[in-house]
């Protein structure tokens, strides 16, 4: 590498700055956690006697066992529908193409750009007629139909690009259409699907607006939703609100710790595929 | 005669055959895309419809519907707060968008340049933070840095502006930027990664010779990076830019649109008509303009950057 130097210092800088900016507000919020609770402390002050006791105080507040629950069932009920309902859909668009897939392709992606909040109010009145307003499963169904675009777009990118030799083979030896799709194409699609379940798995962990408007009950909520009925209760306790945020946090931190690369990468193909 | 009968027989079963087995592929396909269709039918296209209809009428939730015509619309245009919301999106698009892309561009560049193999995933890995946390976390972390004894006016005294503190976003001409700043924070990271992962797709002989020639870190940048990953830059700008337009959590948490109207934006606006004001249609108008203006914006971008690329 011909890099003067000096260039390589003042860049190796320019990052670790950048880096510091980045952590800055975690660790800020981390100190002031342990501030006692009601004060305003200032900035970066370690606190003369640490309130450890205050993330042992938002546990209880903030009833995290219970969110924790929710929170997952709420991914479980997701996540696993959403990829065998995808990868189903992307199997019969990209590699059966039956008649009709290039109109079911670009009705799905042109749900790509929807923001939600365009079509939150219909699901709000529809979801008072089915009487399902207010439970999970007012967070399951439309969050299961909006990963739809990029789910069914995800997989059909997978297995357009599946070389037919595979499934001619298959065929001869008489293996009918659910053979083909269950004991040959879903193990080969492995990492594809892998990837997409972890997407959507922080997705719904983080949803917010769904949460917000659809159930009123915090603890019927993602771990998103239940910190924004949580700053609604502490906004004036800094200390408190800070140790809440940093517990609802630390699930995120930690899957993202154990499972960066694939977090990283899954991101990424995601946005380069979407 | 008879061999005719022959020639017809076998042909005419296998067409039969052949078409019956078409037909049963074709239903057995479309019942693999059926689940999926459902639900994408029920909960998006159905509301997707339902939006576009309640913008026609006058509607408190509960009540009668009144056909209003385009009487909704109309009205966006009139209320400066309304049609604000779409000014405060765009401004938005400057925070969320262009400046992560273009600060990006340059720190991807320059890490590709300076960091050694660990120094550059670990960095990578801090980087990318704060895009996997919730909006709403990174919202109200914020809200707390900006406010007025937070961090940042601890560090503005500290390096002798103390005159310029103030609570940050609650500050009519300062809301706003303070919002972009927390969006910069999400997704400069996402973009610089992004980024960096196009420019180590780069043939690296590009970049030898460059540096044989004694090319500087700015013509290097000029003449390789930036044009080489039209591809990649336009991938950012389309999830950033959605972002911006589409912004609702950090937004909510951090200053619930205001001082005033003045960090509005569409996903807000629609949110307080349709759930505290109940004025439905007048939300779903503004819903409706959300949706074309996200399509309206995001094409070209898509097609700028995909021109050229096999």
């Amino acid at each position: 590498m011909r890099v003067a130097r000096a260039e390589l210092w003042t860049g190796r800088a320019f990052i670790l700055a950048l880096m510091a900016i980045t952590i800055l507000p975690f660790i800020s919020i981390f100190i002031t956690a342990l501030h006692p609770s009601g004060t305003v402390p200032r900035g970066l002050e370690w606190p003369a006697d640490p309130q450890w006791g205050n993330f042992v105080e938002a546990f209880k507040v903030a009833e995290m066992p219970t969110l924790l629950l929710s929170s997952t069932f709420i991914v479980l009920a997701v996540v696993p529908v959403s990829l065998v309902i995808s990868t189903m859909a992307g199997f019969a668009i990209g590699l059966l193409r039956i008649p009709g897939s290039r109109v079911l392709l670009f009705l799905f992606v042109f749900g790509l750009t929807l923001p939600f909040s365009g079509i939150i109010i219909p699901i709000y009145f529809l979801e008072r007629a089915m009487g399902i307003y207010n439970t999970r499963l007012a967070i399951v169904l439309p969050l299961i139909a909006l990963y739809m675009p990029f789910a069914v777009f995800w997989m059909r990118a997978h297995f357009v690009n599946m070389p037919t030799e595979i499934s001619e083979a298959a065929r001869v030896d008489g293996a009918t259409t659910w053979d083909l799709f269950w004991r040959i194409h879903v193990p080969l699609a492995r990492a594809p699907i892998a990837s997409l379940g972890i997407l959507m798995s922080i997705w719904t962990w983080n949803q917010f607006l769904l949460a917000l408007v659809l159930v009123e009950d915090p603890t019927q909520r993602t771990m998103a939703g239940a910190l924004g009925a949580y700053q609604g209760h502490y906004a004036t306790d800094i200390p408190l609100l800070c140790a809440g945020t940093i517990l609802i946090l630390v699930p995120t931190l930690v899957i993202f710790i154990l499972f960066q690369r694939q977090i990283i990468t899954a991101l990424l193909q995601g946005s380069v595929k979407g | 005669m008879t061999s005719d009968n022959r020639h017809v027989a076998p042909w005419h079963s296998r067409w039969i055959l052949l078409h019956r087995g078409i037909h049963r592929e074709t239903i057995i396909g479309w019942l693999f895309v059926l689940p999926a269709l459902i639900m994408y039918v029920l909960f998006v296209l159905q509301p997707l419809v339902l939006t576009i209809h309640y913008s026609f009428y006058k509607w408190n939730g509960v009540g009668p519907k009144t056909w209003v015509g385009l009487k909704n619309y109309v009205t966006i245009f009139q209320v400066p707060d309304l049609i604000g919301t779409i000014f405060n999106a765009f401004w938005l698009v400057v925070w969320f968008s262009f400046i992560p892309v273009g600060l990006g561009l340059v720190v991807a560049s320059v890490m590709h340049r300076v960091a050694s193999r660990r120094f550059g995933s670990i960095a990578r890995t801090v980087l990318f933070l704060p895009q996997v946390i919730a909006l709403v976390a990174a919202g109200i972390i914020w809200g707390w840095l900006l406010s007025l004894p937070g961090l940042i006016n601890q560090i503005l005294k500290a390096v002798g502006l103390g005159t310029i503190t103030r609570a940050w976003l609650g500050d009519f001409d300062w809301a706003l930027p303070a919002v972009g700043l927390i969006g910069i924070w999400v997704l400069l990271g996402f973009c610089t990664v992004l980024l960096l992962t196009g420019i180590t797709k780069v043939d690296p002989s590009l970049y030898e010779s460059a540096r044989i020639d004694g090319a500087d870190w700015f013509r290097e940048f000029v003449t390789i990076t930036v044009p080489l990953l039209r591809y990649e830059i336009g991938v950012c700008l389309t999830v950033t830019v959605i972002a911006a337009l589409a912004a609702f959590d950090i937004v909510y948490v951090s200053t619930a649109g205001g001082p005033g109207n003045s960090t509005a934006v569409p996903g807000i606006q629609i949110y307080i008509l349709a759930f505290t004001q109940r004025a439905i249609g007048l939300a779903s108008a503004l819903a409706v303009m959300l949706m074309i203006l996200v399509v309206v914006v995001i094409l070209p971008i898509q097609w700028l950057s995909r021109e050229n690329k096999i």
